[in-house]
């Protein structure tokens, strides 16, 4: 067994690391307070290829494989979450699925914008009444000629509401249990995006409610099945589980990278803090934990590009992953604020955002609940 | 146009440094391209993107320097060669511009791009040697440099504004961080970079003895601490004429 990287991943990894720490870190703080949408650094990365990195050449993409993707992930993401899940969401959620059951029109006609980062495509799975519970979806699509007409309304939908944003595939009711995705473009008859949350974290993140109210869009904006909805959305979410797991590495890393460095800079009784066990050792365990996050990520995504039909083995990977890297970001996220003491409660530094943008990690694309659910599933326990 | 960037790997400017106990650099840590060199690979760039040509990077390094070559490749510079031998573990500057030198030589190159020192070493002595090594004139601390038919011409940056100097190509030119804003590789940019050629070469490759050292490092010494600095207190008349005076005599102003 061989944990190094190939060439081409380490070089991913650096080069997105070196993005990070002098592009996106530095606007972070701003986007953070002033709950800004960062077109600028969306436009650097999408011209530096990342929104196109786990796919092929044909339709744009860099020709990367998937654990690249997440490294890329991982180091945007310890710079600013938000900018972080900006990027997951629009692979992971966005292109991903066209990629994976769209015909060639779709593809072709969407993949080249979306995979240069010039437009962003929106997932809408989930509802104000059905979030885990995602067989409980009540948007409905019915033919009417050759037009699907939707009637429903989607919930904290990433990257929906921006100025680049082009569609969103949603999953509606195509007939009784049948749950199918169609395309629906930005602009089409009686899509509303409406007004963009209040959120705890994730600022510089664009999050909005859809509402469908009649909606047509033409009968070949079907992607994939009918009636293969749930199945291809629980292969998109295998995928983004574990880009999510990556998002919570780099967001741990951030927080040990920033309670380290305030430690050792911080004196208390005559000496720096890092001298007293009870900082080491809170120090230690935070990178004790994201190491073994950040392996498990890796093993998940090995297994998601030996086997991207996702099988049950790739399922629990992802599932392990996404849980356990969430909730190590979660504690690092708070021990990063308590080694901070006073400070870590105020803005003025970084580690306040962190503890703040961290709490969706163990929530978004399956809360850590479900999670567990799946995980049992597949060990053979209910 | 044929040009030629030399490039170094170093320590990670932003781990931790340290020394080996003969106070040569410890390098058993992060290493990165030289974020100096990325600026001579720009330059390197822009020439050859305005008047066409190759950008070859030369680096001498341990096996692993192979990572800052590949890098650069995939900014955009066309193939790599390295220069790697046990024997020059440890080289001094001297040695250091000869394997340079000879690497480069063999490629008859019309401009060699340097930067004005390395991050680690910071000796600032390479590309003086390097030119002499190849007869060739040399241009320091360019902030512009312009190529035009067999002249180059640079803007020499100096303590209060720059000097023009021009000289004919072949030549060495060593470029300062004010010279262009380095690209972030492109994802494709890593991609291609796997297909282009970095050849390798050891010293009997390019006719070379190591012979005896010409400079050893015989003390490392911290910095001196800083002194506390001047108080000026202000009874509410003179105290603005007293700061600029300080300000004046410590040249700041």
């Amino acid at each position: 067994m061989d944990f190094q990287l190939t060439d081409e991943q380490a070089a991913v990894r650096e080069l997105c690391r070196d993005f990070a720490r002098e592009v996106v870190a530095p606007a972070a703080e701003k986007l953070d307070r002033e709950h800004e949408f960062p077109y600028d650094i969306v436009r650097r990365m999408g011209e530096m290829g990342l929104f196109g990195l786990p796919f092929g050449e044909q339709y744009g993409g860099a020709g990367g494989d998937f654990l690249a993707y997440c490294l890329a992930v991982e180091e945007i993401a310890r710079a600013d979450a938000g900018v972080g899940i900006t990027l997951e969401a629009a692979v992971s959620l966005g292109a991903a699925p066209i990629h994976d059951f769209g015909t060639e029109e779709q593809k072709s006609e969407l993949l080249p914008d979306l995979l240069a980062g010039r437009r962003l495509w929106a997932f809408g799975l989930t509802e104000p009444e059905a979030g885990s519970d995602a067989g409980a979806t009540r948007t409905r699509a019915e033919l009417s000629g050759t037009e699907w007409v939707i009637n429903g309304a989607k919930q904290f939908i990433t990257n929906s509401g921006t100025r680049i944003s082009a569609g969103v595939t949603i999953t509606a009711l195509t007939g009784p249990r049948e749950i199918s995705a169609i395309l629906v473009p930005a602009g089409s008859p009686g899509y509303h995006i409406l007004e963009p949350y209040r959120k705890l974290g994730w600022h510089s993140s664009d999050t909005h409610p859809l509402a469908f109210d009649g909606c047509r869009v033409p009968e070949a904006n079907l992607l994939g099945k009918r009636g293969g909805g749930y199945g291809q959305f629980l292969h998109t979410l295998t995928g983004g589980r574990i880009a999510i797991g990556a998002h919570s590495v780099g967001l741990a890393q951030a927080c040990l990278d920033a309670a380290l460095a305030y430690a050792q800079e911080r004196k208390a009784f005559g000496k720096a803090i890092t001298q007293f066990q009870a900082v080491q050792f809170k120090l230690a365990d935070m990178a004790m934990e994201i190491e073994l996050a950040r392996t498990l990520v890796w093993r998940a995504a090995t297994g998601y590009m030996r086997a991207p039909e996702s099988s049950g083995e790739v399922r629990k990977l992802a599932a392990m992953a996404k849980l356990y890297a969430s909730e190590t970001a979660k504690r690092c996220a708070d021990q990063a604020v308590q080694i901070h003491g006073g400070y870590g409660f105020i803005e003025d530094y970084p580690v306040a955002r962190y503890w703040r943008d961290v709490k969706i990690n163990e929530i978004g694309e399956g809360t850590s609940e479900v999670q567990r659910m799946l995980i049992a599933r597949e060990i053979g326990a209910g | 146009m044929k040009i030629v960037v030399t490039v170094k790997q170093v320590p990670d400017p932003n781990a931790t440094q340290g020394l080996e106990s003969d106070n040569t650099i410890a390098r058993d840590r992060e290493v990165v391209l030289d974020p100096g060199d990325e600026y001579g690979i720009e330059e390197g760039l822009v020439l050859k993107e305005a008047q066409g040509g190759e950008v070859i990077l030369v680096s001498m390094g341990p096996e692993r320097a192979r990572d800052a070559i590949r890098k650069g490749l995939s900014m955009g510079a066309d193939r790599g060669i390295l220069i790697t031998d046990e024997q020059l573990a440890g080289a001094d500057a001297l040695l250091t511009a000869k394997a340079l030198a000879a690497a480069i030589k063999a490629e008859s190159p019309d401009l060699v791009i340097c930067a004005t020192e390395s991050y680690d070493g910071s000796t600032g002595m390479v590309p003086p040697m390097l030119a002499e090594l190849l007869d060739m004139p040399q241009l320091t601390t360019a902030k512009q440099v312009e190529v035009s038919g067999s002249k180059v011409t640079i803007h020499r940056q100096t303590e209060d504004g720059y000097q023009v100097v021009e000289a004919e190509t072949p030549a060495l030119v060593t470029v300062t961080a004010g010279i262009a804003e380095p690209r972030y590789a492109s994802l494709k940019g890593i991609m291609a970079a796997r297909s282009k050629e970095v050849k390798q070469v050891g010293l009997s490759d390019l006719g070379i003895e190591k012979g005896e050292a010409a400079e050893t490092v015989l003390a490392v010494n911290d910095a001196e601490a800083r002194q506390a600095g001047e108080v000026v207190e202000d009874d509410g008349s003179v105290g603005v004429e007293k700061i600029m005076a300080v300000l004046q005599t410590a040249k700041v102003v």
